[in-house]
């Protein structure tokens, strides 16, 4: 190349969790990841701002469920064993439609996996969003890379315990604005702040956020990496469901190797050099402390930092972008300087991510059928087995049963309960009037379940054996919604 | 003293043990590991310190905090009590009708009755209150000596035929066999007639004799149509309720030579509140009148 390149000066950095200076027993080597702009980090901005306003404003957010009913729009009341989501009211027996949308979230996470790569981990994990902030209010008090570096090394000084008191103190408060949310997903948040901020909250309240304080401060502050490296399971399922043809971030060799800084080249102008000019921007701007140029390697979290570092280089000495790049393993693979294979989206569609959307998709519209056609009312039966009949004194037989009703709407509601296929048959409400009748009306409170004991009794005459089969049915009265339980009538066997 | 070398291989120095030749790596323990280790260590020096911990000859040492598991039981028993004796001390001076009408009240009544009753009832009358021979089902809508709420409450607090109790319900049928007051031939006859008053399968013609030494023997108490008295603890005979078996030859032997079943007086030994408790519970239990 006979163009005149702008200069760019080689960084002097060191990959420090690169594979081979990884050694057991070695304390962390601080990272002092560089500032850098480009399309991936405003993505990761915008990703930032909005992952850190669902979870700062959701508790806030109002949805009116009538008097009967907390009006907080997303709630987990574990003292009353509810979940509420805007529309979605989910009793403990209704905790299917959670380990359905866990089904959804693992089939899920297999499909971004397997076509964008390790995207949760570079984009929206709260872990990559937290340290992000950190290091936002890190680099507003201390500066950027090298003046981090600079004040690190520095001996002790009003000014770096101004910057170092500064720093910890906006950390803190982050971490406890972090903990202090999270406990308003499972209580009224307008209340339960004023208890909090009055000191009259529940002790739990207190430890929940002192706990999450704690590890936001610690994780994001000071463990960051280390927390993907060493801790997180991730790392090692997504590392198994990624294949040759999911995007990862790849320094594509084949364009940028022999690689040398423009010095070298400058001397050695016999070898034909690569694009990459060993500038180790790239290193400089990962803020997990690798070489992207190794490779494919686990500690990589495909944040695109640097990307949009390499691509700025590119462009400064005129070069075409894309010598870091999403790409997968196979066009990468097949990729020649003459013969550059060019990755799209469409690289990534294949019959396995096909086959990961049609099942979330089915995953999903089950459940939403079912969550839009179940019942609000439900019966259980727990028939009496001590003693399991009593014979009466006019030659009757009487059974004892407890019936729970659920009345699943945040309204008050009527049901008449009464007894099927089980001729001459009377019910009788204990701890009521002693009246057999043959209906039962009872009234449920709303959202909520009630629980009476009913006394059937029947003949002889129209038992058939010691084991006769009938139904309990339940109607709602001004309404339309029924219930029923096939139950069973003992008598003495003859 | 062993000599610690460094190993080529690893890089790491070995501990100077050496078994017929094998040497063993002075490995360092991981950061984390050693740091949790130490935290235990000072961990557990102030549980020594807190908590019993160091056993004496017969005691052992009772820790800063006097921290005991029977105290905490004791505690929590005390606390337990202190909240039960709101509703204790209602039932305490509540009619039974009252507390019958009150559904909290009644509500804790039931349950505190249900475990009483398995405590102190259920090894005769059964833990489902459905009795056995000659101990009466509490269930069903048949009573001995009254079903109502204070019929109950007179019968658990001063038992039936307790010697110990001036109170007692009392009464005895005459053993018409056993005292000679009848004859085999007689008896026989009665038992037929009431096997007709309960609508049994019986001989008509022994029943027809029978009647007449019903009428003159038994009616005074089980009264002329089988319905029984529940002043004098005499069983109804014309209903589906048999208290000794309901065949011929069952009945023929409670004339004969009759049993008469026993019950303590609670009175003395469970207070009142408790008495009460049971007193709602058995009324509860389906046949309460």
């Amino acid at each position: 190349m006979t163009k005149v390149l702008n200069t760019v000066d080689t960084i002097d950095v060191e990959a420090v969790n690169a594979k081979h200076r990884r050694e057991n027993y070695k304390s962390r080597v601080k990272i002092f990841p560089k500032r850098v702009s480009g399309t991936f980090r405003s993505l990761k901005w915008w990703i930032m701002g909005i992952t850190l306003a669902i979870y700062y404003i959701t508790p806030w957010l109002r949805w009116d469920r009538g008097p009967h009913a907390p009006d907080q729009a997303v709630l987990v009341d574990l003292a009353n064993e509810r979940f509420y989501f805007f529309f979605i009211e989910i009793w403990p027996q209704e905790f299917y439609y959670i380990a359905g949308l866990l089904i959804m979230a693992g089939i899920g996470l297999f499909l971004v996996t397997s076509t964008v790569g390790r995207a949760w981990c570079g984009y929206s994990c709260p872990q990559t969003v937290w340290v992000d902030l950190f290091l936002v209010v890190e680099r507003w008090v201390e500066g950027d890379r090298n003046a981090r570096i600079k004040l690190d090394n520095a001996a002790w000084s009003s000014d770096k315990l101004r910057k170092y008191v500064t720093k910890h103190v906006i950390w803190i408060l982050i971490a406890i604005a972090t903990g202090g949310a999270w406990i308003f997903y499972f209580a009224d948040a307008p209340g339960l702040a004023y208890n909090f901020a009055t000191f009259q909250a529940p002790f739990v309240a207190y430890a929940t956020v002192g706990v999450l304080t704690a590890t936001t401060y610690i994780f994001a502050g000071f463990m960051r990496e280390q927390v993907c490296t060493y801790m997180c399971p991730w790392p090692r399922i997504q590392g198994a469901m990624l294949d040759e043809s999911s995007l990862v971030v790849t320094y594509n060799a084949w364009r940028g190797e022999p690689r040398a800084h423009e010095g070298a080249r400058r001397k050695d102008t016999d070898t034909t050099y690569g694009d990459c000019i060993d500038c180790n921007l790239c290193v400089a701007v990962c803020p997990q402390g690798i070489d992207i140029r190794d490779g494919e390697q686990l500690e990589c979290i495909t944040c695109a930092l640097c990307i949009d570092a390499c691509d700025s280089v590119m462009e400064k000495t005129g070069r075409p972008r894309g010598l870091i790049s999403y790409n997968t393993v196979q066009n990468y693979a097949a990729s020649t300087p003459e013969n550059p294979v060019h990755t799209t989206l469409k690289s990534v569609i294949r019959p396995r991510t096909l086959i990961y959307t049609a099942i979330w998709g089915l995953a999903g519209l089950a459940m939403l059928v079912s969550l839009l056609s179940r019942d609000r009312l439900d019966i259980s039966v727990l028939h009496d087995r001590n003693p399991q009949f009593v014979q009466l004194s006019d030659g009757g037989i009487r059974n004892g049963y407890t019936i729970k009703i659920l009345n699943m709407l945040a309204e008050p509601r009527t049901f008449r309960l009464s007894v099927d296929h089980l001729s001459g048959a009377t019910l009788a409400l204990a701890g009521a009037s002693d009246d057999a009748t043959r209906t039962v009306i009872l009234d449920v409170e709303p959202d909520n379940q009630r629980s009476v004991k009913i006394y059937v009794t029947a003949y002889p005459a129209y038992l058939s054996g010691d084991a006769t089969s009938f139904r309990f049915s339940i109607v709602e009265e001004n309404g339309e919604e029924t219930a029923f339980y096939d139950a069973i009538f003992n008598a003495p066997s003859e | 003293m062993a000599d610690i070398e460094r190993d080529e291989h690893s890089g790491t120095d070995t501990t100077g043990h050496e078994w017929d030749g094998i040497k063993e790596l002075n490995t360092p323990l991981p950061k984390w590991w050693l740091w949790t280790f130490y935290a235990t260590c000072i961990w557990a020096l102030g549980y020594v310190i807190l908590y019993p911990a160091i056993p004496l000859i017969n005691s052992a040492t009772t820790g800063v905090l006097g921290y005991s598991s029977r105290a905490e039981v004791a505690q929590e028993l005390s606390e337990a009590a202190a909240e039960q004796s709101v509703y204790i001390d209602r039932i305490r001076t509540s009619s039974l009708e009252q507390i019958r009408s009150d559904q909290d009240l009644f509500t804790f009544a039931v349950a505190g009755g249900r475990s009483a009753f398995a405590v102190n009832c259920s090894q005769c009358h059964g833990s489902g209150a459905a009795g056995a021979a000659g101990y009466p089902n509490l269930n069903d809508d048949e009573w001995l000596w009254g079903g109502t709420l204070d019929d109950i409450h007179l019968t658990i607090a001063h038992g039936v035929r307790f010697d110990d109790d001036d109170e007692t319900r009392y009464s005895e049928m005459p053993a018409f066999g056993r005292d000679e007051m009848l004859e085999k031939t007689e008896i026989a006859d009665i038992a037929q007639h009431v096997l007709a008053l309960s609508n049994q399968e019986h001989d008509g013609e022994a029943a027809g004799r029978g009647a007449i030494g019903y009428s003159d023997n038994c009616a005074a108490c089980h009264g002329e149509n089988g319905a029984g008295d529940q002043f004098q603890g005499a069983p109804a005979l014309g209903d589906a309720i048999w208290f000794y078996g309901s065949d011929g030859a069952s009945i023929r032997t409670q004339i004969a030579n009759p049993k008469h079943g026993v019950m303590p007086a609670w009175a003395h030994r469970l207070d009142e509140a408790t008495v009460k408790q049971l007193t709602v519970f058995v009324h509860s239990l389906g046949g309460g009148e």
